[in-house]
């Protein structure tokens, strides 16, 4: 056992803390997630030099072969910034797939663009009415001589706009829900027939509602089997799920840190608001509800390698833990801060709505609950 | 970082395995409530484990410990907790013993120490007082220096199982002139058959006879039963605790009674079906379950800390209030999961195998009600949840 991280991990750390600490203070951000970009290629580009988006890739294609942990101290830091550009969908969605499933060709044709920065990925599995079940597809992708041909409504796919590429996931088999018959494509964004509404969310990200109308893509565009992809986006959800709770861990350290911060300065009845015990007994909840966070945290991504079922149960103890710690930290956060917390100037409500909107992606605590009860 | 065991700790897990399942007393079993347990009882792997060497794993090498890592302490707990065993009291291996050790002198190490580490000596702390609870530096029992004795008057309580105590140690005040309350407190020990000593039970809601009132009057004992220096006490009683509370989540403890509580919920039936194939039931097994896991991790991140040089800090207030919260809550569904059959007072019930009439309700109930009871103490010793959060505030957000 050993909770220690390496001299390249701290590294890693430092160097990223750097980066968020001096170019992405509170102003800068705001004035980025307010921009018609929604974000900034020059922080990508940034990341490309430091050799963050080619991290989980083996060295051929320009990585340096990180694995879990790596993606962890990655998102931890990115969580206390709130940084909005896309490295879940790009690297440990799309890079994942291609990762564990990807072709030859399909490799050396996108990991070193991912790696250099070029290409940005975003991951198109939600659908309006198939909630967290990544089964329930109303999408289909129809074989069709060489090609396969992409019909559907892909809902809230986070950082599309900034994306080049999609990794969709579309029904080439069976019914509904049936886990046969899933499948997974890499999509050029540009191709004929796909129509996208973009917008901003709630958390100062962007997003698109894509459709596809006979989009023909070839047929290597496909990862992995035909119709066998389902145990494979698990996986990649679940390596996206540690990355997203070291993520909410990160706005978690910062949410409480200001929030005791504010307690010290903020005087009411004479005194700081810190001196009450009420609030005091609140904040240590709070600390403890961070640390248990953590705590799941390392366990969820230590698990990503192992048995199948150990991995799920590890993500969705995790999900359901973490998400538990993020809704309750955010929302005292708020609290202690009094009417200054629900104002849009404070930093602590944009810490709020991340940790609120971070329950929703791969699945709420109340799914992962039950498929924590399902793997007894 | 990984989770793994080294090949070195699984040979370990091993032999402690081994150890455990041969030398085990038999007779001990699974046992339900402890305070049923015989002094004899109480002692019998202490004992064993004494003449082992395995009686006092976390001292320093010097005085008998093992020398074990925290992981290896970490292992050694989980293979008892296994066979649910009976583990050597803590007020003689995990509180006295350390700050004799720590502060005391080498006179006190050499009569103290032994019957600590083989079994032979049974301890008991005098600390809580009828009107020092939380405040524990409001206590008011006296001990006036006499020639070479003190002379000890007042009354402590909560002391756990003094009926078979043969020494206690004490907080007693001694300078009632002291400017803060906490600088006039003495740490004595003191040989409980001394004339003056007088134990009286207290029953608790669960019926057993666990704790007592202990009534000190004009106790006479010699000045040598001082440990450290006279009025610094506090800082020996603050030490203990911080002691007693690492080892307080009971991990291994609480995950051998999850597999019970799965036991049972499988037994007993809702609508026709297996309890625990309930819907609203599982939900509340499985949260546990995953709060049990985020205490392991934060507990073994502690250990490891600790292997890494930093004693047990204010850290171990969080393994308090998670791990006896989860103690609670595991009791809680236990009888929950038993239903009607938690109802009956087993208690004044013959059920014993040799009994002629029929028995009332199945095994795993007798205990569900009593150990539910009981369990409510947990977030009330040791530092109530409320004083371990006065201490992560002061500590640890620095208010």
């Amino acid at each position: 056992m050993d909770f220690n991280f390496t001299e390249e991990q701290d590294m890693v750390r430092d160097g990223l803390s750097r980066l968020v600490r001096e170019q992405y203070d509170w102003e800068t951000r705001r004035a980025a997630i307010a921009s018609d970009a929604g974000w900034r290629p020059e922080i990508w580009a940034q990341l490309a030099e430091l050799g963050i988006l080619g991290m989980p890739f083996s060295e051929e294609v320009g990585g340096f072969g990180g694995g879990a942990v790596d993606a962890m101290i990655v998102m931890e830091e990115f969580g206390k910034g709130l940084v909005v550009e896309p490295f879940v969908p790009t690297v440990v969605c799309a890079g994942g797939f291609l990762k564990h499933a990807g072709s030859e060709a399909q490799r050396e044709e996108h990991l070193s663009a991912i790696t250099d920065g070029s290409r940005v990925f975003a991951f198109a599995y939600a659908e309006p009415r198939g909630r967290y079940n990544y089964a329930d597809l109303e999408t289909t992708a129809k074989k069709d001589g060489d090609s396969y041909v992409l019909n559907g409504h892909k809902a809230v796919v986070i950082g599309a706009p900034w994306a080049s590429h999609l990794v969709v996931t579309a029904r080439t088999g069976g019914d509904r829900r049936d886990a046969e018959g899933v499948s997974v494509f890499i999509v050029d964004k540009s191709a004929d027939g796909i129509v996208t509404r973009d917008y901003e969310t709630v958390d100062g990200r962007r997003a698109s509602e894509i459709y596809f109308e006979k989009v023909s893509v070839p047929a290597d565009a496909l990862i992995g089997e035909e119709g066998a992809a389902l145990p494979l986006i698990e996986q990649v959800a679940d390596e996206a799920i540690a990355a997203q709770c070291a993520e909410a861990c990160g706005a978690m350290k910062v949410a409480h840190a200001m929030t005791l911060e504010y307690s010290k300065q903020r005087k009411q009845f004479g005194v700081p608001i810190g001196k009450f015990q009420v609030l005091q007994h609140r904040m240590v909840d709070m600390y403890t509800a961070y640390e248990t966070a953590v705590s799941l945290t390392y366990l969820a991504t230590l698990k990503l390698d192992a048995g199948e079922k150990e991995r799920k149960r590890a993500a969705s103890s995790a999900k359901v833990g973490v998400g538990q710690s993020a809704r309750f930290v955010g929302q005292e956060a708020v609290q202690i801060h009094g009417g200054n917390g629900v104002t849009d100037e404070y930093a602590i409500g944009h810490y709020f709505k991340r940790l609120t909107i971070f329950e929703s992606e791969f699945g709420s605590v109340d799914h992962h609950l039950k498929r924590h009860i399902s793997l007894a | 970082m990984n989770l793994e065991f080294t090949p070195e700790e699984q040979a370990f897990r091993d032999e402690v395995r081994a150890f455990i399942e041969e030398n085990y007393p038999k007779h001990l079993g699974d046992v339900g409530l402890r305070e049923d347990l015989s002094r004899e009882d109480f002692l019998a792997w202490h004992k064993i484990l004494g003449e082992k060497g395995w009686s006092v794993p976390a001292w320093p090498e010097q005085y008998g410990g093992t020398g074990w890592t925290p992981t290896q302490r970490y292992i050694w707990s989980e293979e008892n907790a296994r066979v649910n065993a009976v583990m050597p009291l803590p007020f003689g291996v995990s509180m006295v013993g350390p700050v004799i050790y720590t502060f005391g002198n080498e006179e006190q190490k050499a009569k103290h120490l032994p019957g600590i580490r083989s079994g032979d000596v049974w301890w008991c702390q005098g600390y809580s007082e009828p009107g020092a609870g939380s405040d524990l530096a409001s206590l008011k029992t006296t001990a006036v220096r006499d020639g070479d004795h003190y002379v000890i008057n007042g009354q402590k309580t909560w002391t756990t199982l003094a009926q078979y105590a043969d020494w206690g140690f004490f907080l007693c005040r001694t300078d009632t002139d002291a400017a803060k309350p906490q600088e006039g407190i003495s740490f004595i020990l003191v040989d409980m058959k001394s004339p003056g000593v007088e134990v009286k039970p207290i029953k608790l809601l669960d019926g057993g006879h666990e704790v007592n009132e202990t009534w000190l009057t004009d106790v006479r004992v010699p000045v040598e039963n001082l440990v450290g220096e006279e009025n610094k006490g506090w800082t020996y009683a603050k030490f203990l605790l911080a002691h007693e509370r690492s080892g307080i989540a009971g991990v291994a403890r609480s995950k051998r009674g999850v597999e019970k509580l799965r036991e049972i919920a499988a037994n007993e039936t809702i609508d026709g079906e297996p309890l625990i194939e309930d819907f609203e039931f599982a939900r509340k097994v499985s949260q546990l379950e995953i709060d049990l896991a985020a205490l392991e991790i934060t507990e073994l991140r502690t250990l490891a800390g600790e292997q890494a040089g930093k004693g047990p800090g204010p850290e171990s207030s969080i393994l308090k209030i998670k791990g006896t919260e989860i103690q609670q809550r595991l009791t809680e569904l236990t009888l929950e999961a038993v239903g009607s059959y938690s109802a009956p007072y087993y208690g004044s019930i013959a059920n014993d195998a040799g009994s002629n009439e029929y028995p009332i309700g199945p095994d795993y109930a007798h205990h569900s009600a009593a150990t539910y009871f009981n369990m409510r103490k947990t977030s009330i010793y040791g530092g109530s949840n409320e004083i371990q959060r006065n201490i992560i505030t002061k500590m640890i957000l620095g208010l």
